[in-house]
Parts: structure tokens; sequence; C-alpha cells
């Protein structure tokens, strides 16, 4: 593609030299690495023309549960790592370094690790009493632990830039508190918050590792997507598998480049 | 009439205000110049009750409103960089302070209206901050400090970001602006020329203490000390003497009371030139010319002359 426009006459707004050869590698790579392999994915599913696996009652409720309960640590995180990173930026406390490094953690542990961990302080034998094991909640738990870092890390940076003299502004010109993070503050970090909710929901969507052990997979209760394509797989069915992944990766797409529409309305004054 | 009284203001171990008093007579329009970490600003903070004080008392017109908010001191503050609600558009931003009191839709409007009038703003009530120059974003903050009808207003280095042609206009325009308005105005400047043009009273602060309150006119022809004298224009230190640049006489021929210098160099400014001499004792001394009188003595670079101070003051 990139060969091809180079043998063309160049429109104005292509870009030139340098920039040309960062989008042809961009595209390349992104082809390379992403495209292609959802490409296949497609065709194995077209070339066996198994759809009915995806109307299957089973794997309806397994769409249905991953993509609510996605939706709700989506819009949890949003919250709660907005909370989190207020206080590492604008509170200083002992131990705010441990703490900031904590955040990451998820990222690194093994996420069946993750699982087994949520199992053995929330199942049957838990230590804190909660046996929250082989139910939503636990799948809820498991998926916040490991989309924790997400919100957290795309607002703190946004935090520590913003110009703290518009909220001295704000409160001189008789804003209550609220009023300043409501009317000053939140718009400016909104579409930081809008990132890692995209981030947060895409990582719940095809999260396996952390859920397979303490959700318990009930078919029409506990069984989320991933879960159910991999049984798919296990009873000989790729195609099936294929074609489930495909629709759950059409459901992402569609709200990702939703929650995209909404940050680029909340960032069009950036002229 | 704003009256400070006795303010401290330590950060860590800096102390940036150290027993700091100061009166704002009302309608006047007064400077608080100074280096940068003489306190200037975090006074004009503490007076909008921005920064809070370690001690010392702040009250506007016989309230004392040391404990209270800055939402609750009716004071207007603008921002060296402007600090423009970035997401709101220009008339969205004018009118925030009347938005948060809840005023009916149809006087804001017409208020903000009127303000953009003022500032000359009316034809660009829609666009967002990132679409101003610097000169029209600061103008842009005075309307917005303006809105809500401010006991005091509060300028922090308002033009110190601007470049050095609009901040000329922008000085103009404030001060006709405080003439036709009267509010009590509070600018804080390290631009001695800026302090001296715009304010009534010039407030001179330095290393967390005020050297000096007077008018300008005052501050330049009786300053105070050695660092009002040095502070608010050139001038030549001999010694313990202190001779403006201007106060230097230049002839060609030796009388009693002259010492001998040479030009060592010669700057044409247009209307002034500068000459930068050199005593036979060693002491350079910088003398400030029109162009008539270096033409008529002729004056070159190398040339031997004869310097007498008209005026020197010894602290």
């Amino acid at each position: 593609m990139a060969a091809r426009a180079e043998a063309l006459p160049l429109p104005r707004s292509w870009p030139s030299g340098g920039a040309a050869l960062a989008v042809a590698f961009s595209t390349a790579y992104l082809s390379l690495i992403v495209l292609l392999p959802i490409a296949a994915l497609v065709w194995a599913t077209h070339a066996h023309a198994s759809w009915q696996a995806v109307s299957s009652p089973q794997a309806v409720a397994a769409l249905k549960l991953t993509v609510l309960v996605s939706l709700g640590v989506a819009v949890f995180q949003a919250i709660a790592g907005t909370a989190v990173a207020w206080t590492l930026v604008r509170d200083s406390f002992p131990g705010q370094s441990v703490v900031n490094a904590l955040i990451d953690l998820p990222f690194a542990l093994p996420t069946i690790v993750t699982s087994l961990t949520l199992l053995a302080l929330y199942g049957p034998r838990s230590p804190v009493g909660v046996d929250a094991a082989f139910t939503r909640w636990a799948i809820l738990l498991a998926l916040l632990f490991v989309t924790l870092p997400f919100v957290v890390r795309t607002v703190q940076p946004v935090l520590v830039e913003l110009d703290r003299e518009m909220e001295d502004a704000a409160a001189s010109l008789g804003a209550s508190t609220f009023a300043i993070f409501r009317r000053v503050v939140l718009p400016n970090i909104v579409p930081a918050i809008l990132s890692g909710v995209a981030l947060a929901f895409a990582r719940a969507v095809g999260e396996f590792g952390s859920v397979v052990l303490v959700s318990g997979n009930v078919p029409f209760r506990t069984e989320v997507a991933s879960v159910y394509i991999l049984g798919r797989i296990e009873s000989g069915d790729p195609a099936g598998a294929a074609a489930v992944s495909v629709v759950l990766l059409g459901i992402a797409l569609v709200v990702l480049l939703g929650i995209g529409a909404i940050r680029r309305r909340a960032t069009r004054h950036d002229g | 009439m704003i009256e400070a009284r006795n303010i401290t203001k330590r950060f860590g171990d800096f102390t940036a205000l150290d027993h700091v008093s100061v009166d704002v007579p009302t309608g006047s329009l007064t400077a608080l110049l100074g280096p940068s970490g003489s306190g200037k600003s975090t006074l004009l903070r503490v007076i909008a009750g921005l920064d809070r004080p370690d001690a010392g008392t702040v009250s506007l017109d016989g309230d004392d409103v040391t404990g209270r908010p800055p939402q609750k001191r009716g004071v207007g503050f603008v921002f060296q960089h402007y600090a423009a609600f970035k997401h709101m558009t220009v008339q969205e931003n004018v009118g925030f302070g009347l938005e948060v009191r809840r005023r009916p839709r149809a006087e804001i409007v017409k208020r903000v209206d009127e303000l953009l009038e003022l500032v000359q703003l009316k034809g660009l009530a829609k666009r967002y901050p990132a679409q101003l120059s610097g000169g029209q974003r600061q103008r842009m903050g005075l309307a917005r400090a303006l809105a809500v009808d401010p006991k005091v207003l509060l300028l922090d280095e308002p033009f110190g970001a601007l470049d050095a042609r609009v901040r000329k206009e922008l000085r103009a325009w404030l001060r006709r602006l405080h003439d036709e308005t009267h509010t009590t105005t509070v600018i804080v400047t390290h631009d001695q020329e800026e302090a001296m043009e715009v304010a009534d009273r010039v407030v001179v602060m330095n290393g967390g203490h005020i050297e000096q309150v007077a008018p300008p006119r005052e501050l330049y022809d009786a300053p105070a000390n050695e660092f009002v004298m040095s502070f608010v224009g050139p001038v030549n230190r001999l010694g313990d003497t202190y001779i403006r640049p201007h106060d230097v006489e230049l002839s060609l021929e030796p009388n009693g009371a002259t010492q001998e210098a040479m030009v060592e160099r010669l700057v044409h400014l247009g209307f002034e030139v500068r000459a930068e001499l050199v005593r036979d004792d060693g002491e350079e001394l910088s003398v400030q010319l029109t162009r008539e009188q270096t033409d008529a003595l002729e004056l070159a670079e190398g040339q031997i002359v004869y310097v007498r101070p008209t005026r020197q003051t010894v602290f």
C-alpha cells in the first residue's frame, strides 16, 4: 500500500518524506500484528459457515454476561481509577511511591495466579469469611483486579499537567469545591478517563486467565465468552469458537468506537 | 481599602513574606514591584485567599477576611498564564462567575455582552481559548474577573507572558479601564517601567519585605535605599555614591570639578544615546545623552571627555 502511494501523484495532504515512512511502517505493522490474524479469524468462521454456533442460547448467554460485566467493570473503574489517580497526584502521604508502584502489579501477575489467589481469598475456605466463588461477583472481582491500572495510568499524567490556576480562578469567581471539580476539572480529564475506560473494557471482554478458576464456568450463569470459546475448541468445534470470537470482537469494536466518538466530542475545544 | 497586617508566609524553609503590612486605598491602582522571589505574588494570593498566611490578617473594606475562602472575598483575580477554562468558549469563560452564582440567563447574556464589548472581544465570543492570541486570552481573563463586580481586582504579572508591543497596549488599556471604573486594583510586576506607567502608588518589595511605598515620581526622585534606587532605574555605583546615567554632564574641556574619562562605547538608540565611559581612576560610568548633545560634543569612541555628576545620592 505504501509502495503504491509513492508511485501515484501525492495528494497535497499526504505526508511527505519521514512522515510517509512513519505512516507506511505503522500501517504495515498494524496489518501484520493485528489485522492479519483478525482477518484469518473471520475467514475461519466464514469457511465453515458455522454461524448457528453464535445463536445457540449458551453462546448468547455467555456473550451477554461478558459484555454486561465488562461494561460494569469499565464504569466502576472510571470512578475508582479517577479517585486513585487523584489521590496519587494531589495528596502526599507516606508510602506514596510504593502505592504508585503497586498500581501496575496486576499487569505483572500471571492472570491464572490472580484466579488462584482470588479463589483462596474469596472461595469456600475464605479466611475473611466471604465466599463468592463461582458467582458473578467473583467474575467482577477478577476483572476489577486486572483492569485497575488502566484508568489510573491514563488519568494520572493529565492531572499532573492540569493547570491548577484554573481551579484558583474558579474559586475566586465563587465556585464551590464541588462546582470546581464538576465544571472545571472533570471536563478536562474526561478524555483521559474515557481512554482508560476503553482499555479496561477491551481487556475485560477478552479476559480469560483470571476468571476461569473463580467463576466456576456454569453455563447460563457464570460462563464468560472466553471460557465458552475454549469449551467450543475442546469439543472439536474451532469454527464455532471463531464465530463467537468474531461476534465478541464486533461488539468490542462498536463499544470502542462509541467511546472514541464521545472522547472526540469532549476534546473538540483543543483547537 | 485593602489592609494587610503583619503577613507572614513560609513555604518549607523559605520565608516568602516576613511580617508584611500594606494598605491599598479604595479606588487606587497600586503596583507590587519586586524581583522574583520578593514575595509580591504571594502577597497578592494571600489577599485573594488563594494562599493562607501563617500569621497576620487581611481585611477588605474593614471586613476581616483572613479566615474566609476565596469564594467569599469578592475579589477578581487575573493570572499571568491566563488560567483560561480551556473547555469553555470565551462567553462561557466570562459568564462562569455569574453562572455559578445562578444568575438569571438573560442577565448573564447581557452582562457577558457588555464585558466582551469592553475588552473588544465581541466577535470572538464563540471561540475557545486555544483559538485566541495571548493578548486576547488575557483580555478574556480580565473580563471574566470583572464579571462578578469584584470589590478589588488583583492582577498577577498579567502581561508577563505577552510580547513587548501587546504588553504596552494592554498596559495603557488597563490604565484607561481603571480611570473609568475606579475599581481598587493591585497589579504585581517585576517590570519597573510597567509599575511606573500604570500605577498611582508603587510598593517595592524585596526578600519578603517592603522597601518603600510611594508614587512613581517620588520613588524615582527620592528612593528610600540602595535597593529601590537601583531597582527603579539604571544607576551607576561609585563607592557609596549612586548616580543616574542622565545626571552626568560631559564637556570637552576640564574645569575644577570634572574628572577625565574615555568613551569606550557609544550605543545609538534613536533619540537616546548611551555612552559607556571609563574614568581615569578605572571606574566605569554609563551616561545617557540625547542625540543633540552627542552631536554637539562630536562624541566618538576612544575620545577623552570630562565628566561631572549633576546629581548624586549617598545612602
